[in-house]
């Protein structure tokens, strides 16, 4: 949750007895953890298995992907934003990485071909996603381009030239070759620290500096502002194409991350990588309490929503229950939640203004 | 299919006119919010045929008391009766039904549509085979915008007209209605003294035809042109129920404020400084040709409150608006402190020393998502941060700091700021200004729809500022104000200067006469002028 609700509620209940509405607004606030809570109980009373180490391993590391693009995802979120086309970038970077490691840089002109060392390859593939989110957040701001039409058209150009990479094909077997220095790609997907997947702690990592950067900086401030109400923020002085762009690019960045992240799991780079992504990503932003319209939430409850599906699509698997319904159950509870977030806010706001009769 | 759309001009004359004939009246009513009392006890008649005015400081009831009345909100206990007859109205729709409509201080429009679409939203004149008939509208909205003396095209987009002209579309709106008793909250908060004037001629014809009005301003002296009952409410409380020919403007603020209404304005001498801020050809096209500001040419000394005044249009928010950085295709000099500024975007000239504190306070003042706090510290962010993060103890002094000196009443600083009173909010959005250490202050009609109270603290400030060698431009369409707290006065008309006075010099009667420089003999009214 985030943290200037939690000191305001720590406020109200130092000023006041803890009444009925206390409690229904600890509850409703809490809402993400408790259902996470729920879920897991479920679950591991169900199946046995379920919270054991190698299942418990499993679920985080397809929680950290979606959990990483969605870190993203809530920067454009919050300033009233969408970006489409973060499944595509990173189906993109993959398939640059892939290239890079197995045929890497051909100059015909000069008649040699360059293999750029592993960590090159991360960098310029992260470089490729960045500058994608980049141009897309420019086309939104100089050409004042709705951010759906901008991304939706991102996310086929991403998806086209993932393609046309290898002509649809799949970079098998990315491990690069000791004599071109360019091995060791595929220890991002299999590698651990400490007994833990490296992508979880990628996206530990991308959470905390998310975290910091959305409570603790004048940008994160900025991010709010925008999503609140742009002309007010311009009148501030907020740069708001700069910071539109940056978010945007954040993005970018994250999704190429993930695109990164799975190619290594695969040891492949397949153009198809991270298909319809983005939809489960928007949908653990929702899930954590950022409003659509921008403007409110965080990056806790993003985390938090994106274990709830994690957890919800791996426990309903593991219990063998249909597809079918796995994808109407999780929609339900997508509905559901951002029907407590509207009367959360309902009641958030009657508060507050209770608050300040008694004053006035 | 019958329409009554012809009463209008027919009824006018038959129409009898019985004195004290109360149509409305809302009897004992008491509303409880939870932890508060808006409404103790209040009665209220409604007289037909006369503007029965309602005023009082924000937080004294008037709104919740029409709320009620327009079936907004249920009272907790009383009852309102109709012609005699008790009724509760449960939606605005069903007062409507009953002859009851408002026009509310937020406009209440789509920007999204044509001026048509909105007079009839909800209402739209249907063919007999269910569609929209357009020509029909469209001759209406003419009509009435025409008795409305305004050149507005009816096809236009509503987004696209001035605050003013779309407060004029807002009472078209509810004249459109065929209402018996008609609402208005606020109605001039946005108007100039012509606007006003046929606001006024509309409203006293309405009041021949019978139609009863309820008119809620802050502006007092108005309510004596046109007011014919006063009720005052204080703290949901009903004060004073008076006839308007018995009472006078210092009376009134009395019975609101319950103190001396001397302090309203509180300007001192002062001793101005140096010249600040030399403006020369300040210059702006405006869309579609012609100048929205033409060759401005100003100083401002240090110290000086800087009176602006002007009808709606006359290009007085267009150049704060410039030299705050927020219009970009200007040209022109301004000089501050000698030195050329050449920033030319809001931060640029937030940094320079420029702080604007516009007009409309929700749509470019506040961020409605945000805290108290974090709008206060929206637009000096950097101040607060330290190299790696904003420290939340500066932001925290810097805050309270201002909540104390512009004694902003505000329960927690990390309220929504959603939850506070339009003054209260104002003074919010004038914080964050300070914040900023700006060399020049620029407020765009800073006063506008607050409260007599919060006013004069808005004025105090403003005094405040200049004596610790601020330059404060000050734009108020309130004569009274502009008059009593500059030390200076500008009159703008149609982009250019028109006229400049000392305190000493100025007077209601010049100002007008500078305003309408360059207008024709019939400002507003002339189609095709």
């Amino acid at each position: 949750m985030d943290k200037e609700t939690k000191t305001n509620s720590e406020q109200l209940k130092k000023q006041r007895k803890i009444t009925k509405t206390d409690v229904q607004q600890f509850l409703l606030r809490g809402r993400t953890f408790i259902a996470l809570f729920l879920v897991l109980a479920v679950f591991s009373t169900l199946s046995p298995q379920f919270l054991g180490i190698g299942n418990v391993v499993i679920m985080s590391k397809h929680v950290a992907i979606n959990a990483i693009l969605a870190i993203g995802m809530t920067f454009v979120i919050l300033t009233g934003g969408i970006d489409l086309s973060v499944g595509s970038i990173a189906g993109m970077t993959a398939m640059i990485a892939g290239g890079l490691i197995n045929e890497g840089i051909i100059l015909p002109q000069l008649g040699i071909i360059i293999y750029p060392h592993t960590w090159m390859v991360i960098v310029i593939s992260l470089a490729a996603g960045t500058l994608m989110g980049a141009i897309s957040g420019w086309i939104i701001t100089r050409f004042n381009v709705a951010p759906f039409i901008a991304t939706l058209g991102m996310m086929y150009i991403a998806r086209g030239m993932a393609g046309l990479r290898n002509n649809g094909y799949t970079f098998p077997n990315i491990i690069g070759r000791a004599e071109y220095g360019n091995t060791g790609f595929e220890l991002l997907g299999t590698g651990s620290l400490l007994g833990i997947n490296y992508s979880i702690w990628i996206m530990i990592a991308f959470a905390l500096i998310a975290y910091f950067v959305t409570s603790r900086l004048p940008f994160g401030r900025h991010v709010f502002a925008i999503g609140g109400n742009e002309d007010t923020a311009e009148l501030s002085g907020v740069r708001v194409y700069r910071t539109k762009v940056i978010v945007y690019s954040i993005s970018g960045f994250c999704s190429a991350m993930v695109g990164l992240i799975i190619a290594a799991q695969l040891v492949a780079a397949h153009p198809a990588t991270a298909d319809t992504y983005e939809l489960s990503a928007i949908a653990a932003v929702v899930l954590g309490g950022t409003s659509l319209s921008g403007g409110s939430g965080g990056i806790g409850g993003t985390l938090i929503g994106a274990f709830v599906i994690g957890v919800l699509v791996d426990g309903l698997n593991i219990l063998g229950v249909s597809s079918f319904w796995q994808k109407v159950i999780k929609g339900a509870v997508i509905v559901l939640a951002v029907i407590i977030d509207q009367v959360q806010r309902r009641m958030q706001e009657r508060i507050a203004l209770q608050e300040q009769q008694e004053i006035d | 299919m019958p329409k009554d759309t012809h009463v209008i001009n027919s009824e006018s004359s038959t129409m009898p006119k019985t004195q004290n004939d109360i149509i409305l009246s809302a009897q004992n009513i008491t509303k409880i919010f939870p932890g508060t009392v808006a409404l103790d006890d209040v009665s209220f008649d409604v007289r037909k045929g006369k503007v029965n005015v309602l005023i009082g400081e924000n937080g004294a009831g008037k709104s919740t008391l029409m709320k009620i009345l327009a079936g907004v909100q249920p009272p907790t206990s009383g009852k309102i009766l109709l012609d005699g007859k008790e009724i509760h109205p449960r939606s605005p729709l069903e007062a409507t039904r009953l002859g009851i409509g408002m026009i509310f201080q937020e406009l209440n429009l789509c920007p999204n549509l044509s001026v048509v679409d909105n007079i009839f939203l909800a209402r739209e004149i249907t063919r007999r085979d269910g569609l929209i008939a357009r020509r029909a509208q469209k001759k209406r909205a003419t009509e009435l915008l025409t008795k409305l003396e305004q050149k507005i095209d009816p096809d236009k987009l509503l987004g696209d007209l001035r605050i003013g002209e779309q407060q004029i579309v807002e009472i078209a709106k509810a004249l459109a209605q065929e209402v018996r008793i008609l609402i208005m909250d606020e109605p001039t908060s946005a108007l100039s003294a012509s606007e006003v004037e046929v606001l006024f001629r509309v409203i006293r014809e309405l009041k021949s035809r019978g139609v009863a009005i309820i008119y809620i301003s802050h502006k007092l002296e108005e309510l004596l042109q046109i007011g014919d009952y006063i009720t005052i409410l204080r703290d949901g409380f009903k004060v004073a129920d008076e006839v308007a020919s018995n009472t006078d403007v210092p009376w009134m603020i009395e019975k609101m404020v319950g103190r001396n209404p001397a302090a309203l304005f509180t300007r001192e001498e002062r001793q101005l400084g140096n010249i600040l801020l030399k403006v020369e050809n300040l210059t702006m096209p405006r869309l579609g040709g012609g100048f929205a500001l033409d060759h401005i040419s100003f100083d401002l000394h240090e110290g000086e409150i800087l009176g602006f005044y002007g009808l709606m249009g006359a290009g007085r928010s267009d150049l704060v608006n410039c030299l705050a950085g927020a219009q970009l295709q200007t040209a022109g000099e301004i000089w501050l402190n000698d030195e050329l500024i050449t920033t030319k975007d809001v931060s640029g000239r937030i940094d320079a020393g420029f702080m604007l504190i516009p007009e409309d306070r929700q749509r470019y003042g506040l961020v409605q998502t945000l805290s108290v706090k974090d709008n206060m510290l929206l637009a000096s962010l950097k101040n607060y941060f330290n190299g790696f993060f904003l420290a939340h103890k500066q932001e925290n002094v810097a805050t309270e700091q201002q909540v104390k000196d512009l004694s902003i009443r505000v329960a927690n600083p990390n309220q929504p700021i959603t939850a506070l009173s339009g003054g209260n909010q104002q003074k919010v959005v004038v914080g964050k200004g300070l914040l900023t250490q700006p060399k020049v202050l620029l407020l765009d009609e800073p006063t506008r729809g607050i409260d007599v109270g919060a006013k004069s603290e808005i004025f105090e400030i403003m005094n405040n500022l200049a004596s610790k060698g601020y330059g404060v431009v000050f734009i108020s369409s309130e004569l009274k104000e502009v008059l009593a707290m500059s030390d200076r006065i500008l009159v703008m008309s149609k982009g250019k200067i028109t006229g400049e006075f000392s305190h000493q010099e100025a007077t209601e009667e010049k100002l007008v006469a500078a305003s309408a420089i360059g207008h024709g003999p019939s400002i507003g009214g002339n189609h095709r002028g």
